[in-house]
């Protein structure tokens, strides 16, 4: 067996990690620094730039919209996702593979493509508003998270709970909200939390359907940093980084981070 | 008992009515969402591009560029690096996390996994810092007096690698943690035991039972990388386009919006390709585990 403390594994492995880490806490140690421009090592210490973040109005507002629109996909792709992914896994259904790759196919097609193809289809032709045509796409870019995640512990299920509750008389719906919908709670809270984070951070979609009243947090960073190059742009990373762990520390209470990396495609 | 059994069958009948009922409206929501908003917009923009002399002219046209050529191989030949450089870089740290005791395993699949949920602005901003002309690393070579002036590191090839690197690299450890995990010890013991050192076994005893994690690891990334977006964007600029900074590009800065078809319809075919062959290759090596 390859021992954990074989020389070469532990010397690359740590190589490796420093690789991943060091970039991120780079750029805590930028933020607070007082020259114009980035530096690393830093001249002054101020905190400055975290004020500048939020004068910048298309921040604030790209934070808001970032959220809602993650926090209605998220909750959208559950409403349509439980009940196909219920039916696939309780009743026989022809083709159901079929099915499967359906509801999966949004993974199949590049993001810039789903937003670009979107934008053509909703927002050119169907003249929709733009927030309607951001929220199904990052709909679509959730469905495929919620399919997988909630297959994974329906199929686990033991269906006959749910059959002793309609032998004892209890309505489809009632048992399904007391008995199968509990049960898989931890995969809906893991669900929707991957959900939520991926479409916060999602840029590929939002890019086409960026309108003069609509800016996500992402993409407006990436348009500030077209034309500037100064801390403010690390002291929202910090932000950002905050609120990741933030997120991470609450799946980790409530069902455990375990929970996330079950998500295998 | 004819009677009774009629009764049982018309139950039975009406209760695979109902069944099949509750199925159909339980899915109609999703895959009416899937066809009105997924396929019905890429129908959309996949109809226009195939008019023309046997439906491929706009296609024929698009590949006869040089500067399209370029784009198409530069797109390939980052995502299949960037693949090759995870996967080295991740297969000795993921077996040393799988080995690791579980508080210790916890804590490093935390580190792992901070990267996935971090925006991918941040990761490749990082990069900015550290490759840029006044950047961390130019000026650490001329400090130590490596260089006389500052190298052009930024907006080139090598640096959309190794952001792609930088974003992938905790995708690859997933995938293959997991694949480590399921290895069955005793199997490398008996190696050590017969005589194999650390590196055989490594390579002749541990990779040939970690295939199926590696091809899906692999396959992830070389999807992922190829139609990546906000890295060649940040750390690319506007000389090294990829395909899908060339959508961007030829929609929004040219305004060219049939162009930016033709190249969208060829990304979904790749993508469609790369990752049907994993599909392929998962059943092929779940068909193989059976049969032995």
């Amino acid at each position: 067996m390859i021992k954990t403390n074989n020389k070469v594994l532990i010397t690359i492995s740590c190589v490796v990690l420093f690789f991943l880490i060091a970039p991120l806490f780079m750029i805590v140690v930028t933020a607070f620094g007082s020259g114009a421009t980035i530096d690393f090592p830093i001249q002054g210490f101020t905190f400055k730039w975290f004020a500048n973040v939020f004068a910048q109005p298309d921040f604030v507002s790209g934070f808001e919209m970032s959220f809602l629109v993650a926090i209605l996909a998220s909750a959208l792709a559950l409403l349509v996702g439980v009940p196909l992914v219920y039916a696939l896994t309780h009743y026989h259904i022809h083709h159901q593979q079929w099915f499967q790759v359906l509801f999966l196919s949004p993974t199949f097609i590049p993001e810039i493509v789903i937003g670009f193809a979107l934008y053509q289809a909703m927002v050119i032709l169907f003249q929709l508003p733009l927030l309607v045509t951001l929220l199904v796409g990052h709909f679509l870019l959730c469905l495929p998270y919620v399919v997988r995640l909630i297959t994974a512990s329906m199929t686990m299920l033991d269906v006959h709970v749910e059959e002793a509750a309609w032998i004892y008389g209890s309505s489809r719906i009632h048992a399904f909200l007391t008995i199968t919908l509990p049960s898989i709670r931890s995969s809906i809270v893991a669900a929707f939390m991957l959900s939520f984070i991926n479409s916060f951070n999602n840029i590929p979609i939002s890019l086409f359907l960026n309108g003069p009243n609509l800016n996500m947090l992402p993409t407006s960073i990436l348009n500030y940093l077209q034309n500037n190059y100064d801390p403010t742009v690390s002291a929202v990373s910090v932000l950002l980084m905050l609120f990741t762990a933030m997120l991470m520390i609450l799946v980790e209470h409530f069902i455990g981070l375990n929970a996330l990396s079950k998500d295998r495609s | 008992m004819k009677i009774c059994y009629s009764i049982f069958t018309t139950y039975e009948q009406e209760m695979i009515k109902i069944r099949n009922r509750s199925a159909f409206l339980l899915l109609l929501p999703g895959v009416l969402a899937i066809l009105l908003f997924l396929f019905f917009p890429v129908i959309q923009i996949a109809l226009p591009t195939f008019a023309g002399h046997f439906g491929l002219s706009n296609y024929i046209t698009f590949l006869q560029s040089h500067y399209n050529q370029g784009v198409l191989i530069r797109t390939l030949i980052i995502a299949f690096i960037t693949m090759i450089i995870t996967l080295t870089l991740g297969l000795p740290l993921s077996v040393w996390i799988a080995r690791q005791r579980s508080t210790v395993r916890n804590l490093l699949s935390v580190v792992i996994l901070f990267p996935i949920l971090t925006n991918a602005v941040v990761r490749n901003f990082t990069w900015i810092i550290i490759l840029g002309k006044n950047g961390v690393l130019n000026t650490l070579l001329l400090k130590l007096n490596f260089i006389d002036q500052p190298l052009t590191l930024l907006y080139s090839d090598m640096a959309i690698v190794i952001g792609s690197v930088y974003l992938f690299l905790p995708i690859m450890v997933t995938s293959l943690v997991s694949s480590v995990q399921e290895l069955n010890v005793e199997v490398e013991e008996a190696a050590a035991i017969l005589g194999s050192r650390p590196l055989v076994t490594f390579f002749k005893v541990m990779i040939p039972q970690l295939t199926t994690g590696i091809l899906t690891g692999c396959i992830l990334v070389f999807a992922g990388a190829m139609t990546a977006y906000t890295t060649p964007q940040l750390l690319g600029g506007n000389r090294h386009l990829v395909m899908s900074t060339l959508i961007y590009q030829q929609a929004m800065t040219l305004g060219d919006w049939s162009s930016a078809s033709v190249v969208a319809i060829i990304l979904i075919i790749l993508t469609v390709l790369v990752l049907g062959m994993m599909r392929l290759v998962a059943k092929q090596l779940d068909r193989r585990s059976v049969n032995d």
